[in-house]
């Protein structure tokens, strides 16, 4: 069995790589290794993780140059040649080892108003949105993100404009815009416009190309354009 | 810049990218028709001068790209210098009317 040859980074924003060499398992994934160099090798290091199979968006690094969710991520596919470079996720800042501050993340879903506001009250019957409706189809697309903070971590946008909300939370918005129960739209699209918004997407497709889950926040966001667009044309925006 | 002005500015180099891909792509095949014989100055004054089909195609390209390009700037300012607020937009909208001006210039220069 071989070895891998595994740099992590250490410390804060002025850490340093970190060398560490760790036995190769059939199935192995990144996570399983940095795991195994906290329980085997350093006690000390630091990282983030919950569910272990793709779900709680907890535990996405820097592989090799590349954001990637660990837990789904095999060795084999991300060093052929034996060697890791593990950092923690771009964009966000680093609170110690593999563990970004995800705070600003979070606070941008909120600046998005990524959060559902109803209209109906208890009184009301269930709403019936019809599932192959288009509004239905369209939140569907981008409903299933887990929050990981990949694409944040891959959109060059973020790294030149630090105003900008990001694809995780404009996909976000996108699924409650698309929400035929949603009464908040307007609200939300003044939210999501101009300068810090959809508006400064380049369409570079980082953030669809890397997502874990291949969802699309480009498609996402140029939906917010167009919505945003026609809200304006019609005077109400 | 308010979220209306914003997505004004966003709607208006949509439709000037628009425009521009129809006129490059005029542009491009008049020129390679063109050069077939050669390229002298007479033969190009020959075409332009006095001729309002290509005065009016040429100021709707200049036009389109003066609204264009300092839409497209704003963010390259903001992204790479951290340029922002007012003295930018003065500055993007000095860039379009001079790249109209020059632009304009010429188109009357091969049209007279």
């Amino acid at each position: 069995m071989t070895a891998l040859r595994v740099s992590v980074w250490r410390g804060g924003a002025d850490g340093a790589l970190q060398s560490y060499e760790v036995p190769r398992y059939p199935s192995q994934t990144v996570l399983d290794v940095v795991t195994h160099i906290q329980r085997k090798l350093d006690p000390t290091l630091a990282y983030r993780y919950a569910c272990r199979v793709g779900m709680c968006g907890s535990c996405a690094m820097t592989v090799n140059g590349v954001p990637r969710w660990t837990c789904r991520t095999h060795v084999d596919k991300v060093a052929a040649d034996g060697e890791l470079e593990l950092r923690p996720l771009r964009n966000l800042p680093v609170i110690r080892d593999l563990v970004s501050d995800m705070r600003e993340f979070f606070d941008k879903w909120q600046r998005a108003k990524g959060h559902f506001e109803g209209g109906a009250s208890k009184a009301d019957d269930f709403a019936r949105v019809a599932p192959d409706s288009r509004e239905r189809q369209a939140a569907d697309a981008g409903i299933e993100c887990i929050g990981c903070g990949v694409c944040y971590a891959a959109c060059d946008v973020v790294s030149w404009n630090r105003d900008y909300l990001g694809p995780a939370a404009l996909n976000r918005a996108w699924t409650l815009i698309t929400d035929v129960r949603d009464v908040a739209s307007l609200a939300r699209l003044r939210a999501v416009a101009g300068d810090a918004g959809c508006h400064a997407c380049h369409t570079h497709t980082s953030c669809s190309e890397r997502c874990p889950k291949h969802l699309s926040p480009t498609a996402s966001i140029a939906g917010l354009k167009r919505a945003v667009a026609k809200a304006v044309v019609a005077g109400k925006l | 810049m308010s979220t209306r002005s914003d997505t004004l500015l966003w709607l208006a180099q949509r439709a000037s990218a628009a425009v521009l891909a129809l006129c490059v792509t005029v542009h491009l095949v008049t020129i390679v028709y063109a050069v077939r014989g050669g390229l002298t100055a007479a033969e190009i004054f020959g075409r332009t001068r006095a001729s309002a089909g290509w005065l009016a195609f040429y100021t709707v390209f200049v036009l389109a790209c003066a609204v264009h390009a300092p839409i497209g700037l704003r963010p390259v300012l903001t992204e790479w210098l951290g340029w922002r607020g007012r003295s930018r937009e003065a500055f993007v909208l000095a860039f379009g009317l001079l790249l109209a001006g020059l632009g304009m210039r010429a188109v009357l220069a091969v049209f007279r």
